[in-house]
């Protein structure tokens, strides 16, 4: 029955090829436009550690002073050198890492190469083990080389390409701002989107490709990147001087693996702050947040208002494509009224014809998603172009495919429920009388 | 044109009529908003700097290994981009207008008031005012004993030494009106600290903040007497006439290598680059927003073509009776537009309707402030013209249906 359907459907809109071209335009042009943004919006608001966000959190403290002080503010989004020092220390939860972003000279030991500069992340040692990082060669650093400031380094896999043509670099060494570092790990290709852990230098595409001891980089006075608040009487600090004891500079982030752990975490933070206040260094009560990996993303807004207001427009576009080919569909069927009179009163049902015409709308609604899909690559292919820093992770994937189909067929079938009812109603024997 | 017959007519058309009328509606009410969110973005990227853009340049140096005293290293960079020809004047900022990154404080007006009165971005460097060519309506400008060294100024805040600190800033007329409306801002103190006082001593007709997001804010700024030393964060600031800035960047840069073949530039650019890349998302949203609005206009102008024949081709006979009883073939298009016309307006009153809505959702989500009455029409414009354009085909094919259809069956 379904192929006769089929059949049926392909005669008939072979029979008014204009009218089914404009129908399969409208929802290709909807569909295509729709999956673009909604690709651009799956790919940024998507988890940037599968698996591992769960157990992820970024503490808040409030170190400051009272000037400026509401109950309701949020605490800085930042550490002091002091605070992220202290917190690292008493090691309360399962893993525990303290960073701050920058860039570096390296200079490569091959004429060949002039030098030139690379992102870098200081940070201590649980870095890789919390994020999960994958490593092609050696491994991180330890706690204690953290401790001795090691002249140690890990490089990505880019970095490794680059000077060593994709070979094991470990143990060699790689000169960075002036100093020799040995290099104890390489990581294989590793880039989360969005770059969660510190958001102030960049929310997609960032990657460092070195990566060393925090300690390291405060006794070498390499350079920092990033987000500095102050108060008081703080200053920012330059390359020589680090930012002032009142200035919050550092992303600090956990690992806490059951949710008893994070209450404790989270308790362990009061108390921390009430210490503080006790030694006389916080002047604020206690004011701490504890948030997941995702709610980190989500408080920071980190989705580009302008993506989703262009997913809001396309949907809106959608929505005028449907109505457009409901009142196509409309015409086509209702034309057909002999036919439909015909096949009524050599006794097919009203379900039948229901069914018949349902299956055109699908068949209709599969070639816009054709259309839709090959339209979205070539929006993604515009996004792509454009010089926003998320624009070269515009791709479709698998699953946004299969959505482009799934929502092609859905809405072309619910566009055809209303003129294939009506086209049903038509009473058998007054359209043979007129014909 | 008589409506009536048309109404009738369309009466019994309720549900064909009733989609055409949703999709006008619908299109009218996102193009009105489109149109209106071109107008912002185009506005917000129309903001002026204050500086005289077209003639400026901006280069970032960085340094492979630290060498030397990094405030001499800017001196004597300083004085050989003076001598490129070409070269009208240089500075040396931690920022420019538009640049992105920015250094910013909150301002006080009293050292003890418990909130700050505004947040303002903090200009360093030299000569910024003569080479930005930033226009002073109050005051004077910076001197050079009015200047201290960034690391000096740091350390006496530390220690609480405040002579060691700046004592005198320039601000924006904006901020001076923010702080002190209607009055003479010179001489009046602010505080960027508690134990940080600046005397204004010159007011500036304009100059952005490097991270310019917000309107009403973009002109809080402060130029502050620090010397900067080499950093690969800093910029060399170079105007040339408009036509030498090719040239003179090239120079410069050749010159700058020169000196030391072991720094790397990271940074050249013209200030109109500067502008463009701070706008780029801007640009791309108001062509996104083109392209939909083109988009919406086709599909719905395709929609009313294929509904119009639709129509004509089921009323074939009537039209041919109606030609039989004396009707011109004139009057057949005119009834084809007339009704089309009356789909349209039923469509843009709701669309009106419906475009307020989307606004009041927008302005709650994203912002926006509220749709002035002036898009309305354009939305309204539009549609009436697209429908017409449209129609006009399958009308012209009604007009040509001959009376003797009538005579004929089916």
């Amino acid at each position: 029955m379904f192929q006769y359907y089929l059949d049926l459907a392909a005669r008939s809109l072979r029979r008014n090829k204009a009218l089914t071209a404009l129908m399969v335009l409208a929802i290709a042009l909807g569909i295509g436009a729709s999956i673009t943004t909604l690709t651009v919006l799956h790919v940024l608001s998507g988890d940037p550690l599968p698996g591992r966000s769960g157990v992820i959190y970024y503490p808040q403290i409030d170190p400051q002073d009272l000037r400026g002080m509401s109950p309701s503010k949020e605490p800085p989004s930042q550490l002091t050198l002091i605070d992220g020092m202290n917190l690292l220390h008493a090691a309360r939860a399962d893993r525990q890492a303290l960073m701050k972003g920058g860039e570096v000279p390296i200079q490569p030991e091959q004429s060949a190469l002039d030098p030139f500069y690379v992102d870098a992340r200081y940070t201590t040692a649980d870095f890789f083990a919390m994020f999960g990082t994958p490593f092609r060669f050696g491994h991180a650093w330890s706690a204690a080389d953290d401790e001795a400031k090691a002249r140690q380094v890990v490089i990505s896999r880019d970095l490794d390409e680059k000077l060593f043509g994709g070979a094991n670099s470990v143990g060699r060494t790689l000169r960075i701002s002036g100093t020799a570092f040995q290099i104890v790990g390489v990581l294989d290709h590793w880039q989360p989107n969005p770059h969660f852990y510190d958001l102030n230098t960049g929310s997609y595409a960032a990657g460092e490709q070195v990566f060393l001891p925090l300690q390291t980089m405060i006794d070498l006075h390499l350079s920092r990147d990033g987000s500095n608040d102050c108060w008081g009487n703080g200053g920012g600090g330059t390359d020589t001087l680090l930012p002032a004891d009142t200035c919050v500079w550092l992303q600090f982030w956990v690992q806490l693996d059951s949710p008893a752990k994070v209450e404790a975490y989270r308790q362990f933070l009061v108390h921390y702050s009430q210490e503080q206040k006790a030694l006389g260094r916080f002047q604020r009560p206690p004011n701490v947040r504890l948030r997941s990996l995702m709610q980190w993303l989500d408080y920071n807004g980190v989705v580009p208002d302008d993506v989703r207001l262009q997913t809001w427009l396309a949907f809106g576009f959608l929505a005028v494509c449907l109505v457009n080919t409901v009142g196509l569909m409309l015409a086509k069927f209702m034309r057909r009224a002999g036919e439909l009179g015909v096949r009524r009163a050599l006794g097919a049902s009203r379900r039948s014809l229901f069914a018949q015409l349902l299956v055109e709308a699908g068949v209709v609604g599969l070639v816009g998603g054709v259309g839709g899909a090959v339209l979205a690559l070539g929006g993604l292919w515009l996004v792509r172009q454009r010089s926003s820093d998320y624009a070269s992770l515009a791709h479709l994937d698998p699953s946004m495919l299969l959505t482009t189909f799934v929502l092609a067929l859905g809405a072309t079938l619910l566009a055809g429920l209303l003129p294939a009812w009506r086209a049903c109603q038509v009473a058998p024997a007054l359209q043979l009388k007129s014909h | 044109m008589d409506i009536l017959p048309i109404l009738s007519t369309l009466r019994r058309h309720k549900l064909t009529a009733g989609l055409l009328v949703m999709q006008i509606a619908l299109t009218c009410a996102i193009v009105c908003n489109a149109v209106f969110l071109i107008g912002q973005r185009l506005q917000r990227m129309d903001l002026p700097s204050g500086v005289a853009e077209h003639e400026l340049l901006q280069i970032q140096v960085a340094d492979v290994v630290k060498s030397g005293n990094p405030y001499a290293r800017v001196q004597e960079d300083l004085a050989l981009l003076r001598q490129v020809p070409g070269v009208q004047s240089v500075a040396f900022s931690n920022q420019v207008p538009f640049g992105g990154s920015s250094s910013n404080g909150n301002v006080l007006l009293d050292p003890n008031q418990p909130q700050r009165t505004l947040n303002a971005t903090t200009y360093f460097g030299q000569n910024l005012v003569p080479t930005m060519g930033v226009q002073m309506v109050a005051g004077r400008d910076l001197q050079d004993d009015d200047f201290v060294d960034v690391d000096t100024a740091l350390k006496g805040l530390k220690t609480g030494d405040t002579k060691s600190l700046p004592h005198v800033t320039l601000i924006t007329r904006d901020m001076a009106e923010r702080l002190w409306p209607g009055q003479n801002p010179l001489g009046r103190l602010i505080y960027l600290t508690p134990t940080v006082g600046l005397r204004v001593v010159g007011v500036m007709a304009s100059l952005v903040r490097p991270n310019a997001y917000d309107a009403n804010t973009a002109q809080y700024t402060m130029v502050i007497p620090l010397r900067m030393g080499a950093d690969r964060g800093m910029s060399y600031v170079i105007r040339a006439r408009p036509q030498d800035r090719a040239s003179v960047l090239a120079a410069a840069l050749a010159a700058l290598r020169k000196a030391d073949p072991q720094r790397i530039v990271t940074t050249q650019r013209s200030f109109d680059e500067v502008r463009r890349h701070f706008f780029r998302d801007d640009r791309a949203m108001a062509g996104i927003l083109v392209g939909v609005i083109a988009a919406l206009l086709v599909v719905t102008a395709l929609g009313i073509v294929g509904l119009a024949s639709f129509w004509v081709a089921q009323r074939r006979r009537t039209i041919g009776v109606r030609r039989a009883l004396g009707a011109t073939r004139s009057d057949v298009l005119h009834y084809f537009q007339t009704e089309n016309f009356l789909l349209a307006t039923i469509g843009i009153g709701l669309g009106m309707v419906l475009a307020y809505g989307i606004n009041l959702f927008l302005m709650q989500h994203y912002e926006l402030p509220r749709l002035p009455a002036i898009y309305f029409p354009v939305g309204a414009v539009a549609l009436w013209l697209i429908g017409q354009v449209a129609v006009l085909g399958p009308a012209l094919r009604a007009a040509a249906v001959p009376p003797v259809v009538a005579t004929r069956a089916g």
